[in-house]
């Protein structure tokens, strides 16, 4: 089997990939051990930056 | 300020961070104030060649001023020039303090970035003017405003990209996310649709790289994408930061912004060949451009609720606080065109709607409803901060200008609705023997009242822009008006005694 054949086998599960992909973005959005870093970033702009007037 | 400060202090807990850091505000300013100049300019040309369409004298009859080359000065004026000194001023000014770290590169690149892309900006206008175009929508510029755009953007890339890497902040804030999506692919957009080859190096035309089919492909990728990238994910970084910022709360969900920021992300890229449906464009091409399109309403309405629902809980400051008025509106106007914009690419309704003034419609609620209103928001937050001054000049101009800018977006999208539908139907009636009923010209006769409408809409688009120009300039003056203040507002209240 060549390289370009093997593209070809790879690229026809391309929905496969994405879904894999998808699946595992959800999966670390919803992490509940990510909670304290979301809550944390979600703060960010709400800082005091010191330019308050 | 003391007390603003303690204010947002109380609010915040023990979020203070110790170290002092100068961020850069001199260039985010100049950018500030060509975005409200473009915006005029934009708004006033889109008036006029409203009024061209109503009144055809109004082409004066000369080829400079006839609508054909003055539609690209208004679309890259609005799009280009306002929309992109807005993203500069607001990615810019919200880079540094979500990363805590100033400008990679410092302030004089920033100043460089904005000579050059607003001299670039008054050469396209130009050249469309004089007659240069590559006759390609929103990518008009020839080649060699093309390479000089490229070389703009690339350090814009690098000034932001280098800022989120040497940031101080551990996580990059979602903004930012979004801000350098927006940066990346219109870099690539810019580069994919603009391959072309000169005729000569000594004059301005060229012919693209590829022809046909493909042509109009790689086309509407970029256009589509421009709206997708430009036009929504960088508008998206605004709101992100903005929107949390203004109401001073975090925003709603922020798993629901990492599922929206990917999805969006995926799928908006292939959604471009809904613009050619029914053309010679493959039938796959067109139903995997309308598949696309109408999932894409998911992580729309997705992002739209998370931007609405960060006011969950304060919805009072609507009422109080017209500044948050614009930025939240502007997220309606955004889900309402992102429900709108999936319904028109799936092709039966397509097939109504194409080449109408459904489209014109459709693309000017998310253009003023979206894109300006967000901006003007961001805008009003903005000029009072880089100022220095503790308020706006007058919080009553900014409530006159949203509902004067409110009534002339009604105007203009129901006018186009009515307008856009009736066009269609009449181009599809045929008569009892099989004939076309209604010649093109008597559609043109019927369109014109809505013509008329739609130009009185602009007219209010514009005068709203000339009251927040007045009261922006007021603003840096540091003039503070006398009026009625709105009731029960805490924190505005806070800041005006200071």
């Amino acid at each position: 089997m060549d390289l370009d054949a093997i593209t070809v086998m790879l690229r026809s599960f391309w929905t496969v990939w994405l879904m894999v992909l998808l699946t595992g973005i959800l999966v670390y959005a919803m992490w509940p051990g990510n909670r304290r870093t979301f809550d944390h970033a979600s703060q960010i702009p709400l800082k005091d930056d010191g330019q308050e007037f | 300020m003391t007390s603003a400060t303690l204010t947002s202090g109380a609010t915040l807990g023990s979020q203070r961070v110790s170290e002092d850091v100068r961020y850069y505000e001199d260039a985010i300013r100049l950018f500030v104030i060509a975005a409200t100049f473009w915006g005029v300019v934009g708004f006033l040309a889109g008036t006029f060649i409203a009024l061209q369409l109503a009144f055809p004298a109004l082409n004066l009859g000369l080829e400079w001023t006839s609508f054909g080359r003055l539609r690209p000065v208004h679309t890259s004026a609005v799009i280009f020039a306002f929309g992109g000194n807005v993203l500069f001023a607001t990615s810019l000014y919200s880079v540094q303090r979500t990363c805590r770290q100033f400008l990679f590169g410092g302030e004089g690149l920033t100043k460089f970035i904005f000579w050059n892309y607003n001299i670039f900006i008054v050469l396209a206008a130009l050249s469309y003017v004089l007659g240069y175009t590559q006759g390609k929508e929103y990518a008009e510029p020839e080649w060699i405003l093309d390479l000089h755009l490229t070389v703009i953007w690339v350090l814009y890339a690098i000034q932001f990209a280098g800022t989120v890497m040497t940031r101080r902040e551990s996580h990059i804030y979602v903004a930012n996310w979004f801000f350098l999506a927006f940066i990346l692919t219109v870099a690539i957009l810019h580069l994919g649709n603009n391959m072309n080859v000169p005729v000569s190096w000594t004059g301005m035309k060229s012919y693209p790289f590829v022809s046909g089919v493909q042509s109009a492909m790689v086309q509407w990728w970029y256009g589509h994408n421009a709206v997708g990238f430009f036009l929504t994910a960088g508008f998206l970084g605004i709101m992100y930061y903005f929107v949390p910022k203004r109401a001073e709360r975090p925003v709603y969900s922020y798993r629901l912004s990492i599922v929206h920021f990917w999805t969006l992300i995926f799928l908006y890229i292939w959604a471009g060949p809904h613009h050619l449906h029914y053309t010679s464009l493959p039938d796959w091409a067109q139903t995997l451009g309308m598949t696309f399109s109408v999932m894409l309403w998911m992580p729309s309405w997705g992002g739209m609720i998370n931007g609405i629902m960060t006011l969950s809980g304060a919805w009072d400051k609507l009422r109080t606080d017209p500044v948050l008025r614009f930025l939240v509106s502007s997220v309606a106007f955004y889900g309402m065109s992102t429900f709108e914009g999936p319904l028109m690419s799936v092709k039966p309704v397509n097939a109504l709607s194409h080449y109408t003034d459904w489209t014109v419609g459709h693309v000017h609620s998310g253009a003023l409803g979206w894109v300006a209103f967000i901006s003007f928001g961001a805008l009003y937050f903005l000029v009072p901060v880089l100022w220095k001054r503790s308020q706006l000049y007058s919080l009553r101009l900014v409530s006159y200008h949203f509902w004067t800018a409110t009534v002339g977006i009604v105007l203009y999208i129901t006018a186009m609705w009515v307008s856009g539908i009736m066009q269609g139907l009449m181009w599809r009636a045929y008569d009892n023997l099989g004939f076309l009923q209604y010649s093109f010209v008597e559609t043109v006769a019927a369109m014109h009242p809505f013509y008329v409408i739609r130009a009185m809409g602009g007219v209010l688009f514009v005068i709203g822009s000339l009251i927040m120009v007045y009261n922006l300039w007021r603003t840096a003056k540091g003039d503070v008006r006398i009026e009625k203040p709105y009731a029960s507002t805490p924190h505005k209240a806070a800041v005006g005694a200071a």
